[in-house]
């Protein structure tokens, strides 16, 4: 018999053979089969699950009660949202500019709104991957050197706005943004610095920086830098205030960072190292092409959560007196007609930064996916 | 091992024939080298000359020194005491000599120790167009002509993670090769690979050394010491104990220490 004819004929007893399809047993699909499988497949997770349903249905309700049914929706004066049970939006239709741009001149506020789309389009600029090359730095430079034209302005009859006037939005911004990319790089080499072997004086520096800045809290630095640093300067000299916080935030960051991103490089196998020296590449090249690429990829989750920490953090500045997003929104409702609400108002910067920090843990979601290139679990 | 099939035997007789000889002048030369990891004397008075396009296969029990002894050559380890040199580049502490040799000098790992990162063909081009600044056109151009030669050239695209274990050895070798190396050092390249692997590893390696490339390989691949070796090199706790012609070697070794790691690798 051809080898063919054998096939067939075995297909043929196999398809006789062969069982019916059969639906599975009710309780595998549909809803029921769900709840089973996942909410009630012990009495503990029973338990749990009607737990779970008792407290959704106790807090819920209420919520949305105050947020969106009992709310005051409509304009109206404070004196008609204190009869209302629920969250009086009024407050922010009311205040909304003080919050977002602080002290910054009334009048003047389509200009701090044009910076803070400035920044936002640099970020977003730089998002795609094919824009990382070395003249991102220079869109960089770009953007700021327009953010600070437009926010100080003294040109094109711009009136000349000085940055202790600068406030909400547009400064927490700057002290974020600044204070991630400067600290970057410098994080690298202090990074780089600790882990090197061979130069006992540069790793003794860096670990003295990084322990030091580490060890003490971001308020103490902002205070030293913005209060014990002009008594050492010369008479006459000053340093401007928003950059002396700016300072004490990216010492703060990079100290941080340089952990995080150590701990990314201690993860490269020897073999990496092994590899690219008996390529005769030297040290830069090697750090540069083989083990930095690899190190920060899988540091991805712990930088972007030192990141969304840091900008949080920069609501510290209050301390000396730069009226950051969070500042603002506290002195917006120092107004006794409307200080009832600062609920609303705390929610309302809670939404801000939540915008925020949100975009950034999902775009750190999906660099590590596009950056995945398969090795890992297999070799 | 030895229990190759005839055929496969044959095979290997056939590949014997066509090695070049070695020419007359030394390529590596090692005098009294001595290596040391911490307290622990790793390395004693080791002495070895190759000959530019000698075929040296290093075998021994394991810890005995010899993957230790190929890593000083380029220098992933520092020797303590004694001589290495490199065609007449004595190995110091001078960074700059030591990434001459390098350049000159490739080499293959047990575990291939690719990129991950970056794709095969950016991982033979990065070299290339990084140390010996080469164009990037003529790197590619040159990075596809290994890959062809080690039967791949279709994988350039790929990820290093994409492929099996025998290829990722391939393109590592194609990766080394890609330097245009004097000298290529082999350790244990086939000591991680699933068993139906290896000969695809083995044979881009007898195909290199029909080139006349000079090759230092730990390996306990005996079948293939037999027909490309010029030399087998025994060691053990650190030392040379014996070192002959791969005939001689097999069918007569000298020390007992020999005759017993034979018995035992070749025993089954």
């Amino acid at each position: 018999m051809s080898e063919e004819a054998t096939q067939s004929v075995f297909r043929v007893k196999h398809d006789a053979d062969r069982h019916e399809d059969m639906p599975p047993p009710r309780t595998e699909v549909g809803v029921i089969g769900w709840l089973r499988k996942n909410l009630f497949n012990s009495w503990f997770n029973s338990l749990m699950t009607l737990l779970a349903i008792w407290i959704l249905y106790k807090f819920i309700p209420p919520i949305v009660d105050w947020f969106i049914i009992s709310a005051q929706w409509a304009d109206a004066p404070p004196e008609v949202c204190k009869e209302v049970s629920g969250a009086c939006w009024p407050v922010i239709y009311e205040k909304y500019r003080l919050v977002i741009f602080g002290r910054y001149p009334y009048e003047e506020h389509w200009r701090p709104l044009i910076g803070v789309l400035i920044l936002i389009g640099v970020v977003g600029f730089s998002t795609n991957r094919k824009f990382w090359r070395p003249w991102l730095g220079l869109v960089w430079l770009g953007g700021l050197a327009a953010f600070f034209a437009i926010m100080w302005g003294g040109f094109l009859g711009m009136k000349l706005v000085p940055n202790n006037l600068w406030g909400g939005l547009p400064l927490t911004l700057l002290l974020g943004l600044v204070g991630v990319t400067v600290a970057f790089p410098i994080s690298i080499l202090l990074a780089l610095g600790r882990r090197s072997q061979n130069v006992p004086l540069i790793r003794a520096l860096c670990v003295g920086s990084i322990e030091l800045i580490r060890g003490v809290p971001l308020i103490t630095l902002l205070f030293m830098a913005s209060f014990m640093l002009p008594l050492f300067m010369p008479t006459g000299v000053s340093i401007d205030e928003v950059l002396r916080a700016q300072v004490a935030i990216i010492l703060f960051t990079a100290a941080y960072l340089a952990e995080v991103i150590r701990g990314g490089l201690q993860a490269i196998p020897k073999g990496q190292y092994e590899a690219a020296d008996a390529l005769g590449l030297n040290y830069w090249q090697a750090q540069r092409k083989i083990i930095l690429p690899q190190a920060l990829k899988i540091s991805i989750p712990p930088i972007v959560n030192t990141f969304i920490g840091i900008f949080k953090d920069t609501s510290l500045v209050a301390i000396v007196s730069l009226t950051d997003l969070l500042f603002a929104a506290r002195s917006a409702i120092a107004d006794p007609e409307w200080r009832a609400f600062f609920v609303e108002i705390y929610i309302f910067i809670a939404v801000i930064y939540f915008c925020f920090t949100f975009f950034m843990s999902r775009y750190s979601q999906y660099l590590e996916r596009v950056l995945d290139t398969g090795h890992g679990a297999r070799r | 091992m030895s229990d190759q099939s005839t055929e496969a035997q044959q095979e290997l007789e056939e590949a014997a024939k066509d090695m070049p000889a070695p020419a007359e002048d030394y390529i590596i030369e090692i005098e009294e080298m001595h290596k040391w990891y911490g307290e622990f004397h790793v390395l004693k008075d080791i002495n070895l000359h190759v000959n530019r396009g000698e075929r040296i296969v290093i075998c021994g029990p394991s810890g005995s020194g010899k993957s230790t002894m190929i890593r000083c050559i380029n220098r992933l380890e520092e020797h303590q005491r004694g001589r290495i040199v490199v065609d007449g580049i004595e190995l110091t502490e001078d960074v700059k000599k030591i990434e001459t040799i390098r350049r000159e000098v490739g080499m293959v790992f047990q575990h291939f120790n690719l990129f991950p990162h970056l794709t095969v063909l950016e991982n033979l081009t990065l070299a290339p167009i990084w140390v010996r600044k080469t164009p990037k056109k003529d790197a590619e151009q040159l990075a596809m002509e290994y890959l062809e030669k080690v039967k791949i050239p279709e994988q350039a695209e790929k990820y290093p993670g994409q492929l099996s274990g025998g290829q990722q050895q391939r393109v590592a070798i194609a990766r080394s090769l890609c330097m245009q190396p004097k000298v290529m050092l082999f350790d244990e390249p086939t000591s991680a690979l699933d068993p139906e692997m290896i000969k695809e590893v083995l044979d881009t390696m007898i195909e290199l050394a029909k080139t006349g490339m000079t090759m230092l390989v730990v390996t306990h691949e005996m079948g293939f010491a037999r027909t490309v070796a010029d030399r087998v090199i025994f060691m053990d706790g650190g030392e040379i104990i014996e070192q002959n012609e791969p005939e001689e070697f097999f069918h007569n070794p000298q020390s007992d220490r020999t005759k017993l790691f034979l018995s035992q690798i070749l025993a089954h």
